[in-house]
Parts: structure tokens; C-alpha cells; sequence
């Protein structure tokens, strides 16, 4: 190891109680109402004996509809935590003009956009993606589960370690202070000797393991899984989505995890790879950073596109207009997202020809995007528009998006990018496509599949307030980012000079309160919706008029997600179904062969969470001691070969008779 | 019931009415649907997955390997002797591996243990030598911290290295699985996987021969 | 609802017309071009944008489901022609955006030397550029004028009319040097060396500042950037000289320290080859310089010679973040050169490594810890 200055324990490495931020209040604060709500939470769930049942219905489960909604817990979760820290940036720069230090010290206001960016990406984003395609995907495509339903429930207590180890690092040393990529040589040992970059690092590799195997999970599961009848041109577009967004983690993810491993060795043992003074090359791991993360931007946006296709096509009662064109625009992202990394770093001096070589194939892009969008315009088109939640989010995201994208088609000309690129035009483009593309595609497939997962529909009151709100607060929050941009405002800053600059960090400020009204209104919305879930029920499993074989099963679907498996005929099957008069078989049910539950993947998750820990504070024993618990543990796994069961006939014809009573009580 | 949905007895009838889809319509196989495995499939996309790792430590060593920071090159410390005898050891170990699946297809447990076992000689050979080969560069001073060069070979060649040791840990794990239970279709699913990513690790061990040793010193 | 947001907008739009966009009216032709650039550009994907908004609008209002009137077809679901359509709008607007990516891009490559002072002055011959090496440091900007002679901190002046090459590097990490009234930026990095030619066509003082995060003193990199006539530049250089101050490589690592906020700093001289010693990460003499390394590097290194001649600078740039001191950092001893020939002098300032463990560790056999820099020599 590289000698260390900074005293180290045997025992406790570099921990020691100095770690503990007691002189930040804001830090304390929080972490006083953390510790409240948690001991609340531990309070209730023993007092009500729910260990048991959490443990057994969920914690261990393998159902994919259950890790899904545990993906979108999670995401909506580290939401809040991140909007946190947009709020406080935004108050930040609202306050700190003149001589004014604002109320956050740079120390501090650098890990607040640095944990924002992580968070929002990797802890927020893509939960909840990974949620949907999880939930969804297998129901889409008439399967029961996903390929291999262990391997499921294991990738998502990984994310989730990594989310824990990046919480840990709010109330146990300190984030990154790198900005959320890290570049060398910032985030190098020199520059940043702190545990912040290890606590980035680790939290990154192990939640980028659970990425990368649900990413191949859901290929495995697409491919080979789907009913019989479902070719590839009859998968439903958010599936077709779902298979090129997992392409796409899978053909990228491991390049981060190799950045990744290359900075850490260079931080560890004091490697040579992004420092210059012994050969390295720090631009080397901006160019690997980034050919993983632009494909991590499709990886977003990509079944966000599939949602909006979904819910236009169910709200305007057609069949999407051009689904070949809308596939083959899919595939074609897909590819070209690989070649268009270096668009990130134009100002890195790669030369006229390189620079326009990236430029254009950046702006080729948008032909497919224009396509898709072309493809929703004509989809409304001689339709019939139920403005039901979902609908509104997609015509929000049409307007929006189209700003969005010509924004960054603008960022890719590349002299344009030499006045634009770092500054506040950008951080305004990119938050236009990502909250107007892949969030209110997300809110756009709550209010659209919550019906489907709990049996209820959402308050329609408190989404249309939400939706406001959000939509409102987003123009309100980000145009003047824009203007700032236009004024040479960079990104980054803790606070300004020029008073003139103010008013618009004010407005944005007020941008970011309706923003916060739009997350409390979703809030609210879950709450009541869950009050008057009795007047809110739905009884038939679909109540959108759906389209998908998802709708074909009941609002919560059961364990085993369809009785016998469904034949698929034609795009939209179930809108097929439904047209040809297909009658719901009520007898003759067999035992149904799924996976059994497993402790395994959140114990393996949990050990590589005190590894991570332990290597980010240099507690040798305990991460050596921990490696080896995790290797033992993933054998002793494999020694078990029951890992199935079935579920007996008397209980899926008691099931089915149920939903049988329902349908006619509700016709 | 109504007449258009007529239940289907097999998987087979199913797939006739998908041709004709107006005359007796199926939605649903009263059959349990089997789904073909997607283990292979899965693996093989892990494979590729953790190619893309090798391919961008192959970059670093491709933009760094020849910044020496005014210290040795590839010429100067490698053994390319020792490194032939090592390559030797693991293209033998992916013939006896590839031994041992033929004993597995003749559903003969015992002779594919024994093959099993003589791979996994040759792996821990091949590691020890490997080890051997580090240990001695690291006396001497050429330690990957210092240049870029030498931080890309270690990082490299250790990475192949650590699939080995974990290949091998597997190939333990399987053999006693193998002995508990016989060839059973899981223990045979698993040794398929675990013969790609032997295969596999040749493969790339077969580009690290080429492009580090041979290049580096010839 | 939509009145409202109209409402909402009138405000900014008046906000606009107050405020000042440097990017939107620059003072220097690069920039400016840049600026008709993104100009021409939006303006060629807003035809497609505004109707693509508007049929969005249109359509969500005609087709809503309360409006019988309107023709429902479910099952229309495609059209070859619309799809040609739909596919071939973008495709063009993106074919003539590429063409003028193109070109526009190799004409305003900020490593291009320029071939004209404004649009309508074309550059007369024999102008001489004015000569500007910019160095980022933590976390201050270092501006040395290697054909006056004089050296900066914090503050840039340049004549109008003349066109400027800016030479960029950087001692630390990753910065950006940007003018926005000037030209666009570029990357500012360590051991290596950017470069950029722009020109300012109005006198005035404008903001100049690092447009990429550098750390904790990162929003405080700025300084002004002063255009000026040729007798205000002549006598701008004249209040440098006046200065006295010399800066030499002492001085130079003195300066290097981290520091916030640092005041405006004049030199009258500079070290020779002080700015190939900085891009070369050898201003203290005892570093083997970058270029040489290389050189070294090209004909295959120093051999197993090389490898003990790695030291450790106890005090080398201590930085100082997160509370924490960064362990030492090591470097490759300079080799004797003929131009360079190496006394003992220098020796004390490297720090004999306390115990075998560590210098193992750093890859140098207990035994080579003694041996002095420039022991090594160069292959011949």
C-alpha cells in the first residue's frame, strides 16, 4: 500500500470517531431525524411482529414483481435524499453573492453536487427503471418469472448496498468532492486523499454489479422466455426498449467497472494509470468514463421512450402508428450511442476532424429520436386521447423533450460546445431530457401500472397537482439555467460575483420549491390513494383499456402472473384477445412449477456492503475477512440445488376462482 | 366457453393454430409451458461482458505499454521461456478440460472427476508460475507502481490471473459437487459454464501472450 | 393555465433584454462567430422543433377524447409515405447541420492559427501574434508574455486588433481556460500543453476564469482579462517591468502553493524556459523532465538501470484537501544531462526514505536508496 501519512489503526484503519461530522448541524440534524424515523420504523415492524413476514414475503423473495416494487422503494426513496441536495444547491446559489460565502463552505458544497449527480443517476434513475423492466417485462411477455430469479433478487440488494454505502458516507466521513464522474487527477490520492472517492468507488462497483447481472438477467429473459406466438416484431415497444437498454448496460457497464478498478488501484497501491509523472494518462479515463456513460444516458431513456409509447397508444384507443419504424429507431440509438462519447470533452484538444467525426454522429442520433417523436405525434393522430395522468405526462414530455434534444444538438456543434460546454446551458439541457424524458416517463408509468401492481388507480386530485407542479417548476427552475449558461455562468460554482446573475438563481430556486411541491403532492397522492383505495379499486385488471398481456391478468397479478400461459397472435395480444372474444378459462388448472425464495442474495449483498466499508476505511482484517465470508457464501449457495417448488393446482384454481367472483361482482 | 377458444392439449397443436389464426383461435396452453433454459445464454452474455473488462485493460496496455517512465521495457524483464512453458500449461489444461466433457457426455462421472482434477493441476500450475514470474519482477523493482507500463502489464496479466485462481476455486466447488451428486442436468449445465469460461480464459490469455510477451519482446 | 404560464414568462423575457449574455454579443471574432453559430443552428432546428410542438399541442387538443367530432381511426397504424416523411425531415435538417459542423468546426479549431482580425479584416501580413503561455494553478491563473518578458497572475491584458496564441497547461488538475467574450475554452492540463487562437476586437475588461472543477478554491479562479490599444498595452507591460519582481523557478513553486483569491501579481522577468519546465513538471530541477522521459521512453526505456530512480518529496505541492495531508508524493530523478550537469545541492531536498518497507513498497530496493539523482545515466 502506498504509505499513508494519516494515522491508521490495525484495528479501525482511518475510522476513528473524528469521522463523525458532530461539528456540521445541518449533518446532525439529519442524521437525528434518519435515526428517529429508523428506530420508528424498527419500533413498529417489531411491535406489529412483521420481521417474519418482511423476511419471508419480501426481503428474500425472488418474485420479479416484488423485487420491482422493492427497485421502485428504493428509487423513490434516494430520490428524496437526492432532491435534497438539488434544494440545497439551489438555496446556495441563491444566497451566495458579493462577498457572501452562502451557508455551505465549498468542502461541503462540492459533495453536495457530487452525491446529487451519483444519486440521482445510479440510485434513483436507475432503480427505477430497473423496477419497471422488472416488474413489467416478464408480464409483457407472458413468463412467469424472469431467467433466473436468484440472480434477480441478488442484483437488487446490491444496488441497494451501494445506495447504504453512499448513505453511510452522509453521517461517516464525508462523499466525493469530484463532481460526479471523478475525473483524474482530482479524484487521485493526491488531490483527494479522503475516504469520499474510495466511498464513490465502492458504492459504484457494487451496485454496478447488481446493474450488470439484472442487465443480463432481463436479455435472457426476453430472449428465451417469451409466450409462444411472441416473435420479436410482437414484443411490446417497452420491451423492445427493455432489451436494447439492457444491451446497453451490459456492453457498457463493465467499462466502468474496469475505470473504476483503474483508479482505485491507482488510489490503493498507487498505480500509474491517471497520473502523468510516471506515464499514465488522465484523459485515458475520461474517455473510458464516458464510453459507459453516454450509453448510461439510453440506458435511461430508452424505456422511458417504451412507457410513453405504452401509454399513447392506450390512451388514444389505436395501435401505435409505425411500431417497425419505432423498433428499428430503437436499435439504431442503441448502436450510435457508442459512437458518440467523446461529444463530452470537445475542449480536450482532439483536433478539428475527430471533433466533427463525434459531432455529427451525435447529431444523427436525433434522427431516431425525431422519428419516435414523429411516431407519438401521428399515434394522437385520429385518435380518441383520454387525458388520464399518464397521457398528460406524455404530452408534457413531447414539449419538453423536443427543447431538451435541440439543446443538446446544439451542444454537439462543436465550436458552439467551446462557449457552452461546463456551463449552466448545459446542466439546464441536460436535466430538460432527463427530468422532461426519463422522470416524467417514470411518473408517466406509475400513475399507468399502479392499477396493475396494487389493485387501485392513483388519485387523479393529487397527480394532476403533482403534475403541475412538476412540469411548472421544471420551466421555472431550468430556463434561467439556460440564460445563465448564455451569460458564461459555469457549473460548479459555490457562489458568484456579478449581483446581476442573482435574480435568475432566485427564480431557479423557486423553481426548485415547486419541484419539491410536485415530489410532497406525489407523496400526498400515494397516501390518499391508499386511503380511498376501496373507491379507487379496480376489479377487472384493466382498467386503461390496455393493450399489453400484462392487462390480461389480475390487479395485483398472482404469484405464478398468468394460469396457462398465454398464445400470442398479433401485436397488442391482449387488445388482439379482447377484439377476437377471448373467454378467461376458469377450470382445468395444473400445479405451477416457480423458484423458491432464498436467503442468499441479500446475505452475499449485505457481506459485500461491510467489504466495501471496510476497504473504503482501510480496516484490512475486516474487508480481507469479509471477501472470504462472501466467496464461502456464494459456494455453500451453490451446494443448494431445491430451488423450486410448485404451487399446487387446488391453490391456483382457489386463486382463480377469487378473481373469478371479483370479475363478475364488478360486470 | 365460447366455440373460438379451444383449449390445446400439446405445445405442438399450439403452434399449428398459430398458423391460421381465424379458424379456432389459442390464447392460452392448457400445457405447463417450458421456456427454453437461458443458463448458456446468460453466461455466454457474462462472458462477453467481462470481455469488454479484458478489452479495456487491453486499451490501457495498448496507450500506456510503452511508457516506461525512464525505467524497463517489456524486453528488458520478461522471461519469455518461462511464459511459453506457462502457456503451455493452460492450453493443455483447456484440452483436458475439453477431455473431461467428452467423459461427461459418456455420462461417466469418475474418468470426468479425473479429468477435472488434471485441469486443475495445470491451472494451479500455471498460477504458480504466474505468481513466481510477479514475485520475481516485484524483487527486483519492477513494481506496478513504477511506470505505466508496468501498471498496465500487472494490471493485465493479474486480472487473467484472478479468473484463473476464481476458475480453479470453481472447479473445486464442481468437482465435489460432481462426486455428491453425479451428472445430474444442474451439475452438467454448470460444468458446460464453467468449460466457456475455461475456453474463454485461453482465448484471452492466447492475446496477452501475443500483444504483451511476444510483442514486447520480439 | 397556459395564460398563466405566458404570464409567467413575460417577466424573463424582460429580464433577458436587461441582462448581459457575453456569449450571445461577444467582443472577439472567434467568439462571435461562435455565437452566429449557435444563432444559425437553432434557428435550423427550430423548423423542425416549432411544428413538431405545435402538431403536439394541435393534436392533444383535436383528438381529446370529448371531441366527437373528430375522426377516430384505431386502426390506422401505418403509412409508408408519413414514414419516409417523418424520417427524411430530420434527416435533412441534420445533413445541412453536418455540413456546417464541418466546416465550421475545422474553421474555428482554436488550434487554427487565425486567417482574419473581424469579418471584414482579413489578417495583413506580417502581424506578429502576441505570445501568451497560461498555466492554471490551485487555484490562480500564472500569464507568461514569453516575447515582453513579463509574467502575470491573475490578470491578462492583450492589445485589440492583435491576434493572441494562448498556450495552456496546468500544475494541478484538470482546469479550462475561458474568456467568454474572447473565445470558447479549452482544457488546461498537467504535462500537457493546449493551445488557442482568438482575438479581441473591443477594448474593455472582461471576465476570464476556469470553466471545469478544480476543487475546493475552483469558484474563485477568475481574473480579468483587459483589451486594450497598443499605447494602453505598452504602457500596461511598462507597469509590469516597473514591478521588478523576477520570477524564477524558486518562485515559481513558492506561487504553486495552494492559495485562494490570490491578488494581481506583476513580474518584470521571467526564468527562461520557465513554461517548458512547468508542461514538463520539472521546474524543480531535480524531476526529470517530461519531454525527456519520453525521449527516453521512445528508444525503450533506461533498462533495469531505471528502476531504482524513483524518490519522494516529503514536501511536494502539500495539498491540503479534506483535512487530510497527501502521502508524499514520488518522481523520477532527473539524469545528467550535458546541459544539465547535476551537483550535490539539490540532494537534502530528497528525503531518504525512513525505513526498508517503505522503499520496497515504492518499488526501490533499501540498498539504491542512497544513491544520489543523476547516478543513472543516459543510454547512449
Amino acid at each position: 500500500m502506498t504509505p499513508s501519512p494519516v494515522e491508521e489503526s490495525v484495528l479501525f484503519g482511518r475510522l476513528s470517531l473524528n469521522a463523525l461530522p458532530l461539528h456540521e448541524p445541518i449533518l446532525v440534524a439529519t442524521f437525528a431525524a434518519v435515526a428517529i424515523g429508523g428506530v420508528a420504523v424498527i419500533g413498529a415492524l417489531t411491535y406489529h411482529r412483521l420481521w417474519g413476514w418482511l423476511w419471508r414475503e419480501w426481503l428474500t423473495s425472488i418474485d420479479h414483481k416484488k423485487i420491482g416494487i422493492m427497485y421502485v422503494i428504493l428509487g423513490l426513496v434516494m430520490l428524496l435524499r437526492g432532491f435534497a441536495d438539488a434544494i440545497m444547491m439551489r438555496l446556495q446559489q441563491a444566497i451566495a453573492f458579493g462577498g457572501s460565502e452562502g451557508y455551505l463552505p465549498p468542502h461541503h458544497y462540492d459533495q453536495i453536487f457530487t452525491a446529487h449527480g451519483v444519486i440521482m443517476i445510479f440510485f434513483v434513475a436507475m432503480p427505477l427503471i430497473t423496477g419497471f423492466m422488472n416488474y413489467i417485462v416478464p408480464l409483457q411477455i407472458g413468463a412467469r418469472d424472469v431467467a433466473f430469479p436468484f440472480l434477480n433478487n441478488f442484483s437488487f440488494w446490491m444496488t441497494t448496498s451501494g445506495a447504504v454505502l453512499v448513505m453511510a458516507s452522509l453521517f461517516v466521513g464525508e462523499f466525493a468532492a469530484t463532481g460526479w464522474l471523478a475525473y483524474p487527477p482530482l479524484s487521485g490520492i493526491a488531490y483527494s486523499p479522503g475516504v469520499g472517492v474510495d466511498y464513490y468507488i465502492w458504492a459504484l462497483q457494487i451496485a454496478g454489479v447488481g446493474t450488470l447481472l439484472s442487465g443480463v438477467n432481463l436479455i435472457a429473459t426476453i430472449v428465451k422466455m417469451r409466450a409462444p406466438g411472441m416473435s420479436m416484431m410482437r414484443l411490446p415497444v417497452f420491451t423492445w426498449t427493455a432489451l436494447c437498454s439492457n444491451v446497453l448496460i451490459v456492453a457498457s457497464f463493465p467499462v466502468l467497472t474496469a475505470a473504476l478498478a483503474l483508479l482505485s488501484l491507482d488510489r490503493y497501491v498507487g498505480t500509474a494509470f491517471f497520473t502523468n509523472d510516471f506515464g499514465g494518462s488522465a484523459m485515458m479515463y475520461v474517455n473510458l468514463i464516458w464510453i459507459w456513460g453516454h450509453p448510461e444516458v439510453y440506458i435511461l431513456i430508452l424505456p422511458a421512450f417504451g412507457i410513453f409509447s405504452e401509454v399513447v397508444a392506450t390512451y388514444c384507443g389505436k395501435r401505435l402508428f409505425g411500431y417497425a419504424s419505432m423498433v428499428y429507431a430503437t436499435v439504431v440509438i442503441t448502436i450510435l450511442s457508442y459512437l458518440v462519447w467523446l461529444h463530452h470533452f470537445f475542449t480536450m484538444g482532439s483536433g478539428a476532424s475527430v471533433n466533427s467525426f463525434f459531432g455529427i454522429t451525435t447529431m444523427i442520433i436525433s434522427i431516431p429520436t425525431g422519428a419516435k417523436i414523429f411516431n407519438w405525434l401521428f399515434t394522437m393522430y385520429r385518435g380518441r386521447i383520454r387525458f388520464e395522468l399518464p397521457m398528460m405526462w406524455t404530452v408534457s414530455f413531447m414539449v419538453t423533450f423536443v427543447i431538451g434534444g435541440m439543446t443538446g444538438v446544439l451542444l454537439a456543434v462543436p465550436p458552439a460546445d467551446f462557449v457552452l460546454h461546463n456551463s449552466l446551458f448545459l446542466i439546464a439541457h441536460f436535466h430538460n431530457v432527463i427530468i422532461g424524458g426519463v422522470l416524467f416517463g417514470l411518473f408517466a408509468g406509475i400513475a399507468y401500472w399502479f392499477p396493475k401492481v396494487t389493485g387501485f388507480k392513483l388519485d387523479e386530485f393529487w397527480g394532476r397537482i403533482s403534475f403541475w407542479c412538476w412540469t411548472i417548476g421544471f420551466y421555472v427552475a431550468f430556463m434561467p439555467l439556460y440564460v445563465l449558461g448564455l451569460m458564461g455562468v459555469t457549473r460548479r460554482m459555490s457562489r458568484f460575483e456579478d449581483p446581476s446573475l442573482q435574480i435568475f438563481f432566485v427564480i431557479a430556486a423557486f423553481g426548485a420549491v415547486l419541484i419539491a411541491g410536485g415530489i410532497a403532492s406525489f407523496l400526498i397522492q400515494l397516501v390518499v390513494s391508499f386511503r380511498k383505495r376501496e373507491q379507487l379499486k379496480d376489479t377487472t385488471g384493466d382498467p386503461w383499456d390496455g393493450r399489453t398481456l400484462e392487462w390480461s391478468t389480475s390487479s395485483p397479478p398472482p404469484a405464478y402472473n398468468f394460469a396457462f400461459t398465454p398464445v400470442v397472435h398479433d401485436l397488442d395480444a391482449w387488445h388482439d384477445m379482447k377484439k377476437r372474444g377471448y373467454v378467461r378459462p376458469t377450470d382445468g388448472f395444473m400445479p405451477i412449477h416457480m423458484p423458491k425464495n432464498t436467503w442468499a442474495g441479500i446475505v452475499l449483498s449485505g457481506v459485500s456492503l461491510i467489504c466495501g466499508f471496510a476497504l473504503v476505511w482501510h480496516i484490512w482484517w475486516l474487508a480481507a475477512a469479509s471477501f472470504a465470508a462472501l466467496v464461502s457464501l456464494a459456494i455453500i449457495h451453490t451446494f443448494n440445488y431445491a430451488r423450486d417448488f410448485h404451487i399446487p393446482a387446488a391453490d391456483v384454481t382457489a386463486t382463480e376462482a377469487e378473481r373469478t367472483k371479483l370479475l363478475a361482482a364488478g360486470a | 366457453m365460447s366455440s373460438t377458444t379451444i383449449a390445446a392439449t400439446d405445445a405442438a397443436h399450439a403452434d399449428a393454430a398459430l398458423e391460421k389464426p381465424d379458424r379456432g383461435t389459442v390464447f392460452y396452453l392448457r400445457e405447463e409451458h417450458h421456456p427454453e433454459n437461458g443458463t448458456m445464454l446468460g453466461f455466454w452474455i457474462y462472458l462477453m461482458s467481462d470481455c469488454l473488462i479484458f478489452a479495456v485493460l487491453f486499451a490501457c496496455y495498448g496507450v500506456l505499454g510503452r511508457n516506461y517512465a525512464a525505467g524497463p521495457s517489456g524486453a528488458d524483464l520478461f522471461d519469455l521461456k518461462l511464459v511459453a512453458i506457462n502457456t503451455t500449461f493452460l492450453l493443455f489444461s483447456s484440452i483436458t478440460y475439453g477431455f473431461a466433457m467428452l467423459e461427461m457426455v459418456k455420462n461417466r462421472a469418475g474418468t470426468t472427476l479425473a479429468w477435472l482434477f488434471v485441469t486443475l493441476l495445470f491451472g494451479l500450475a500455471f498460477l504458480g508460475l504466474e505468481l513466481y514470474e510477479f514475485a520475481h519482477l516485484i524483487h527486483e523493482g519492477a513494481t506496478p507502481q513504477r511506470s505505466a507500463f508496468l501498471s498496465s502489464f500487472f494490471a493485465l496479466v493479474g486480472t487473467h490471473g484472478l479468473h484463473v485462481a476464481f476458475g480453479c476455486v470453481w472447479l473445486v466447488t464442481l468437482m465435489v459437487q460432481v462426486s455428491q451428486r453425479g451428472l445430474i442436468p444442474e451439475n452438467r449445465r454448470r460444468l458446460m459454464c464453467l468449460s466457456l469460461f475455461w475456453h474463454f480464459l485461453d482465448v484471452v490469455w492466447i492475446g496477452v501472450f501475443t500483444f504483451v510477451y511476444l510483442m514486447g519482446t520480439l | 393555465m397556459r395564460t398563466l404560464r405566458t404570464l409567467a414568462v413575460l417577466p424573463l423575457l424582460l429580464l433577458l433584454a436587461g441582462c448581459d449574455m457575453v456569449v450571445m454579443s461577444p467582443s472577439g471574432d472567434i467568439a462571435a462567430q461562435q455565437r452566429d453559430l449557435i444563432v444559425i443552428s437553432t434557428l435550423l432546428m427550430l423548423l423542425i422543433i416549432v411544428p413538431v410542438i405545435a402538431l403536439t399541442l394541435l393534436f392533444a387538443w383535436r383528438y381529446r377524447a370529448s371531441n366527437k367530432e373528430a375522426t377516430y381511426d384505431p386502426d390506422w397504424h401505418h403509412s409508408t409515405q408519413l414514414e419516409v416523411v417523418i424520417w427524411a425531415a430530420p434527416l435533412v435538417i441534420i445533413i445541412a447541420l453536418g455540413a456546417i459542423t464541418w466546416t465550421s468546426t475545422h474553421l474555428l479549431d482554436p488550434y487554427r492559427p487565425l486567417g482574419r482580425i473581424d469579418e471584414n479584416r482579413p489578417l495583413s501580413e506580417g502581424v506578429k501574434p502576441l505570445e501568451v503561455r497560461a498555466v492554471a494553478l490551485d487555484w490562480k491563473w500564472l500569464f507568461i508574455y514569453p516575447d515582453l518578458g513579463v509574467a502575470t497572475v491573475n490578470e491578462l491584458a492583450a492589445p485589440v486588433d492583435t491576434p493572441i496564441n494562448f498556450r495552456i497547461t496546468s500544475s494541478t488538475v484538470m482546469n479550462s481556460f475561458f474568456i467568454p467574450a474572447l473565445a470558447g475554452q479549452i482544457y488546461a492540463m498537467a504535462g500537457m500543453e493546449t493551445k488557442l487562437h482568438a482575438v479581441i476586437n473591443k477594448p474593455g475588461v472582461y471576465d476570464g476564469f476556469s470553466a471545469n472543477y478544480s476543487g475546493a478554491g475552483f469558484s474563485d479562479m477568475r481574473f480579468k482579462f483587459h483589451g486594450v490599444d497598443q499605447a494602453g498595452f505598452d504602457a500596461w507591460v511598462a507597469k509590469a517591468r516597473e514591478s521588478g519582481q523576477t520570477l524564477d523557478r524558486a518562485g515559481y513553486l513558492e506561487l504553486e502553493k495552494p492559495s485562494v483569491r490570490e491578488p494581481v501579481k506583476l513580474y518584470a522577468n521571467v526564468e527562461n524556459e520557465l513554461f517548458d519546465a512547468i508542461l514538463n513538471m520539472c521546474v524543480d530541477t531535480q524531476k526529470m523532465c517530461m519531454k525527456d522521459m519520453m525521449r527516453i521512453d521512445a528508444q525503450g526505456g533506461m533498462g533495469k538501470a531505471g528502476l531504482g530512480n524513483v524518490f519522494a518529496l516529503q514536501y511536494d505541492k502539500p495539498r491540503t484537501r479534506g483535512g487530510h495531508t497527501a502521502p508524499p508524493k514520488r518522481f523520477i530523478a532527473a539524469v545528467c544531462t550535458p546541459e544539465a550537469p547535476r551537483d550535490g545541492e539539490t540532494v537534502e531536498r530528497v528525503t531518504p526514505r525512513p525505513d526498508g518497507r517503505r522503499a520496497s513498497a515504492a518499488g526501490l530496493p533499501a540498498a539504491q536508496t542512497a544513491m544520489a539523482p543523476g547516478a543513472a545515466v543516459l543510454p547512449e
